[in-house]
């Protein structure tokens, strides 16, 4: 898909309701004397105010909104950052499987996707949570421990469920976001953006597998630890006030790479590809293996998978 | 004139035999890949210990085929793999130590042992070459690279070795919201 078909045109020309003469009027005198007021700042705090919705913005003004972005996260994290927004490939749709017979929790995913994706170090956030869970009761969330912590993995006894955005067909974060912050790319991809999201949690409250999380505080980040390649609606800086979760690392997988979960698991458990494509190791393991999606009643349809290798 | 049929059968029988002889040259649909396909990384050989003939010379060191416990050199290799009476021999190579062998023989490159781990574990190897049962790290839509059984198998004792697990999430009780950037 095209950069500009997969972006609906600025809402005006779709002939709803005019958003754009709203905010082109607040643009005026009034706005200047407000945006200064409201965020307490100059030039660019204004700018940031008068942002319109990502998938509203022509090209231009996406290189200039990236262009303020970069400045302002250099300013705050010391290192010079790349914001990218790679647009979706045509005829992809991402697929993930996770092989619940070979997983070992050893939460290896956990810790490379926090490297990878800059989240919050304190107060804490992390995209993965690996379940600790029975074999006895099979996948049963009242038996499940995300705090376990051995000398070694696996424990006797247990098997481990990694989960993480399910990067559902039928999205309900998506549907309860009040302000259409959230959407599903044509990738399949559900994403976020962090300028638009006004941080009132609808989504983290209809998303059935835990996978959003809010920044209730000031996000910390070491420059140390900052993975300076991003991408819009993945993993740059994110402020103080939103919602944030797993993209299959797009800024990753746009590109061609496997996202950095896939890449770090030692036993070779994580799967990803196209969904379209008949010949991918993705479509292969929906044919052939014994899988499930997780808390499928709910018709969420997730493009995450869990499979048998075994 | 139509031929007598007695006349006819064998030149009948002829045509079947050179049917079936190009039925059974026709190659079956190959589950083996081209190896130009699949890149594997270089096997995990213990530090300076490859290539092998530096110390097994055929003309300094000849093999000795009887089968022995091992003293000095590799006396650390404990081989639990399958059943007691398996040892070295049975995939190193005695005339060349810097290749394995099949069972039928053929020698390969380290860089192809899986070949050698498919004969008995051919449903591994099955998955392993779709990608499904071990890991692949690169590009999803592109060049990719393959670990070898090797890479988490030790080939002398296979069994996946436990880890210590990274650390686990702070529990939400311990979690406190900064008002601002320290």
């Amino acid at each position: 898909m095209s950069n500009e078909s997969s972006r609906p045109k600025r809402m005006t020309s779709r002939g709803l309701k005019p958003a754009g003469t709203r905010r082109q009027f607040l643009g005026g005198t009034l706005a200047a004397v407000a945006g200064a007021l409201v965020t307490g700042c100059g030039k660019e705090g204004m700018e940031e105010f008068l942002q319109h919705n990502f998938r509203e913005l022509s090209k231009d003004e996406l290189n200039q909104v990236i262009a303020r972005l970069e400045k302002e996260a250099e300013r705050t994290y010391g290192k010079k950052i790349r914001i990218g927004n790679e647009p979706p490939m045509q005829g992809v749709i991402y697929g993930y499987a996770l092989d619940l017979s070979r997983c070992i929790g050893c939460r290896r995913c956990v810790h490379a996707c926090v490297k990878e994706n800059n989240p919050s170090r304190d107060p804490q956030i992390q995209w993965i949570r690996v379940l600790q869970m029975e074999k006895e009761k099979g996948v049963d969330l009242e038996a499940a421990d995300a705090y376990y912590n051995p000398e070694e993995v696996p424990q006797e006894g247990h098997f481990y469920m990694p989960v993480q955005c399910q990067q559902c067909k039928n999205p309900p974060c998506v549907k309860v976001c009040p302000v259409g912050a959230t959407w599903k790319e044509p990738d399949g991809i559900t994403v976020i953006d962090y300028n638009w999201c006004i941080g009132c949690r609808y989504c983290m409250a209809a998303c059935p597998y835990g996978a959003r999380h809010f920044n209730w505080g000031e996000p910390t980040l070491p420059t140390e630890d900052v993975n300076p390649e991003t991408h819009y609606l993945g993993n740059r800086p994110r402020p103080k006030g939103v919602v944030e979760k797993c993209t299959f690392c797009i800024q990753r997988t746009r590109k061609g790479l496997y996202p950095a979960c896939v890449e770090i698991c030692p036993t070779g458990s994580r799967k990803f590809g196209n969904l379209a494509d008949p010949k991918s190791e993705i479509r292969y393991i929906l044919e052939n293996k014994r899988v499930f999606v997780f808390k499928g009643e709910l018709n969420t349809q997730p493009k995450f998978f869990y499979f048998y290798g075994v | 004139m139509s031929l007598p049929p007695f006349r006819s059968l064998p030149l009948l029988l002829a045509g079947l035999v050179a049917m079936g002889s190009v039925l059974a040259a026709a190659p079956p649909p190959s589950p083996v890949v081209d190896p130009q396909d699949i890149q594997v990384p270089k096997p995990p050989f213990t530090e300076g210990i490859f290539p092998c003939t530096s110390c097994h010379d055929p003309k300094t060191m000849p093999a000795n085929t009887k089968r022995r416990p091992l003293e000095g050199m590799h006396a650390d290799i404990e081989l639990r793999h399958g059943p007691e009476s398996r040892w070295c021999l049975d995939c190193h190579d005695a005339g060349n130590r810097d290749r394995l062998h099949l069972v039928g023989g053929e020698k390969i490159e380290f860089t192809a042992s899986y070949l050698l781990c498919g004969q008995c574990h051919g449903d591994k190897l099955r998955d392993w070459r779709v990608g499904v049962h071990g890991k692949r790290t690169g590009m999803w839509n592109g060049p990719k690279l393959y670990l070898l059984c090797v890479s988490c198998h030790n080939p002398h004792s296979p069994r996946f070795k436990p880890l210590k697990p990274m650390p686990p999430p702070v529990p939400p009780d311990q979690i406190r919201a900064r008002r601002t950037r320290p």
